[in-house]
């Protein structure tokens, strides 16, 4: 693979490698990893970065994912700069080692190629394997294209390490869709990476023998929900330092990165609220129905935890129907994660917008412009009726045919 | 608004059609498109029927969908469309003035017939890529003379840029033998693709 020297020379490149370079050059100082589908490359090219000397990263080649995890904690609070990569039952598997890395403040960065959870099994895209950690106190940010899973690689660096946040942060791109997909990538070059992620230098660490620390104590009634204070209080401070990272970024390279992205929301009466790539199909239908004097328009939350509810409501406030569209079930038969946030994140507003949730593309199925157009059709005739007819639905499916092939499945 | 060619690559495990698809998506972008490609993974296994993508912009690519209207199909593998599934799925979807191209040893007339587009507005090409490989790579990989032929019948991308590219980027990974023999190959498949 050619190495770009020069920044505004493009590459070709999948999310896996894009992100997989980027990790190259922040260059950690240790990356734990058990690789998995489809986040496998990202884990199989760093490894070769180190064999060939690019870095100067410990690559531990560990036997699961909970070891993964492990390894980065231990890591991380002698003082390292951490990195690993995971998918699916793999981040499953890490479950309660994610808990124990943001408990413990680990600024430890984590890249998630979004994978259905097993069963059945499934190697293809939907966002069930973060959503279920998103309790676990990590910082969520979703990538729509392979640019801004690569850009966000950077930014999780330092909003992790920031001292106002000191948490882990996963960057998630769609399995597949974005992971295995080549797409042009501007890359920044290796000093100004160097320059933007700065070094890290830990508050504690366990090398540092001259002043000692204890990590993992036992905190029972009375501390205990002092730390979970302490940790809710830093995921709040996290929202603001995203902010200033995004425009730190932007100064430096001229991509510009907030909390969410919304695209011709200005005057929409309508909108879907929805993903990472899905997004970027769901523009194209946007497009069309603008083109037709649709007043129509998305948001797209790239921060995810913490929620930025506040802005998210103002920029939602002015709009008649909302479309929350989940890539993940959360099985409690009141819809998905993001449904339920973005309803919830709407109460306070005065006149607030009718609402509903729809499910779709679960374990890879195509989330295709029409599909998005008929949400739309969905948003448009609610917006004329002011009833919301159904609040939950699985589309890009038809349940009278659940098994149903399209016919072309060679 | 959103105008953007798009390209399906069909053939079995192991002929190169996503390394195809990687190049053809390079070679575009070199050249100054916005570029996609990416592959269709199913169970892995030497044989299977695969499928890979590309789409080709002048403004950024924002669907992240399933290339479901091609404009150009390539057919790496003829028997894919026999069999008991007859047609495969190659032509599912395909735009009425779609262009295929084909690695077969047959005429554009026979293949127009197999794939059902007798009277039809859509472009037929073959190039016997199994035998242009066999010559100049010693194997049978289909793919970059498949990748000439489509720079001779296209405007997709220009036959120098596909091989610029491929030489620049891949001489490290593979040699100069197998390059060479490669851009062979795809010049052989641009000047000997039958049809025009």
């Amino acid at each position: 693979m050619a190495i770009a020297r020069n920044k505004r020379e493009q590459m070709g490149l999948t999310g896996n490698s894009a992100v997989a370079m980027a990790m190259k050059q922040v260059n950690p100082d240790v990356f734990p990893a058990y690789p998995i589908t489809p986040s496998t490359t990202v884990v199989e090219e760093f490894s070769s970065y180190v064999a060939d000397g690019a870095v100067d990263t410990e690559f531990i080649a560990v036997e699961s994912e909970h070891s993964a995890m492990s390894a980065c904690v231990g890591a991380a609070a002698a003082g390292a700069r951490v990195m690993t990569a995971t998918s699916s039952q793999g981040l499953a598997l890490m479950w309660e080692v994610l808990y124990i890395a943001s408990g413990l403040r680990l600024p430890i960065v984590l890249c998630d190629g979004n994978r259905a959870l097993s069963s059945p099994i499934n190697i293809h895209c939907d966002h069930s394997d973060t959503m279920g950690a998103r309790d676990s106190g990590w910082i969520h940010l979703y990538s729509e294209t392979v640019q801004e899973a690569y850009d966000n690689i950077f930014q999780a660096v330092r909003i992790a390490e920031h001292p106002d946040v000191m948490l882990p942060v996963m960057v998630c791109l769609d399995g597949f869709i974005t992971t295995h997909a080549i797409e042009n990538v501007t890359p920044i070059g290796d000093e100004e990476a160097q320059e933007f992620v700065g070094e890290y230098k830990a508050k504690n660490s366990l090398l540092d023998t001259d002043n000692p620390v204890t990590v993992g104590a036992m905190a029972l009634q009375e501390p205990y929900m002092v730390f979970k204070y302490q940790q809710s209080e830093a995921i709040k401070k996290a929202k603001d330092v995203v902010i200033e990272v995004g425009k730190e970024f932007e100064e430096k390279f001229g991509r510009e990165y907030g909390l969410f992205e919304s695209y011709r929301l200005e005057d929409a009466e309508v909108a879907v609220v929805i993903l990472s790539s899905a997004a970027g199909t769901t523009k194209v239908a946007v497009d069309e129905l603008r083109a037709r004097g649709k007043k129509v328009g998305l948001l797209r939350p790239r921060l995810f935890r913490p929620l930025p509810h506040a802005e998210i409501a103002e920029a939602l406030k002015g709009l008649k129907v909302v479309a929350c569209l989940d890539r993940t079930d959360s099985m409690s038969g009141f819809g998905g994660p993001l449904f339920n946030d973005v309803r919830s994140v709407l109460y306070e507003v005065e006149n607030r917008p009718l609402i509903f949730g729809r499910i779709f593309g679960l374990g890879g199925r195509d989330y295709q412009v029409k599909d998005a157009l008929a949400v739309f059709e969905e948003l448009l005739s609610t917006l004329e009726t002011g009833k919301v007819d159904e609040l939950i639905k699985y589309i890009t499916f038809d349940p009278e045919a659940p098994l149903s092939v399209d016919g072309s499945g060679c | 608004m959103d105008k953007h060619t798009e390209v399906r690559w069909h053939g079995r495990a192991q002929q190169g059609i996503v390394t195809a698809a990687k190049l053809l998506g390079e070679s575009c972008m070199q050249a100054g498109a916005y570029v996609q490609a990416f592959p269709e993974f199913g169970p892995e296994r030497m044989g299977a029927p695969v499928k890979a993508f590309n789409r080709v912009s002048e403004t950024p690519i924002r669907r992240h969908c399933q290339v479901t209207n091609p404009g150009y199909v390539l057919i790496a593998d003829p028997t894919l469309i026999s069999g008991v599934d007859s047609g495969c799925g190659l032509t599912a979807g395909a735009n009425e003035d779609a262009v295929y191209i084909i690695n077969t040893a047959k005429s554009p007339e026979e293949m127009r017939s197999e794939l059902g587009l007798v009277g039809k507005p859509a472009r037929v090409y073959t190039v016997d890529a199994a035998h242009i490989s066999i010559e100049c790579i010693g194997r049978m990989m289909p793919n970059t003379p498949l990748l000439g032929a489509l720079a001779r019948v296209t405007e997709v991308v220009p036959l120098e840029s596909v091989i610029e590219n491929f030489r620049k980027n891949y001489t490290k990974k593979f040699g100069d033998k197998v390059i060479e023999g490669n851009v062979k190959a795809m010049q052989r498949g641009h000047d000997e693709v039958k049809g025009l």
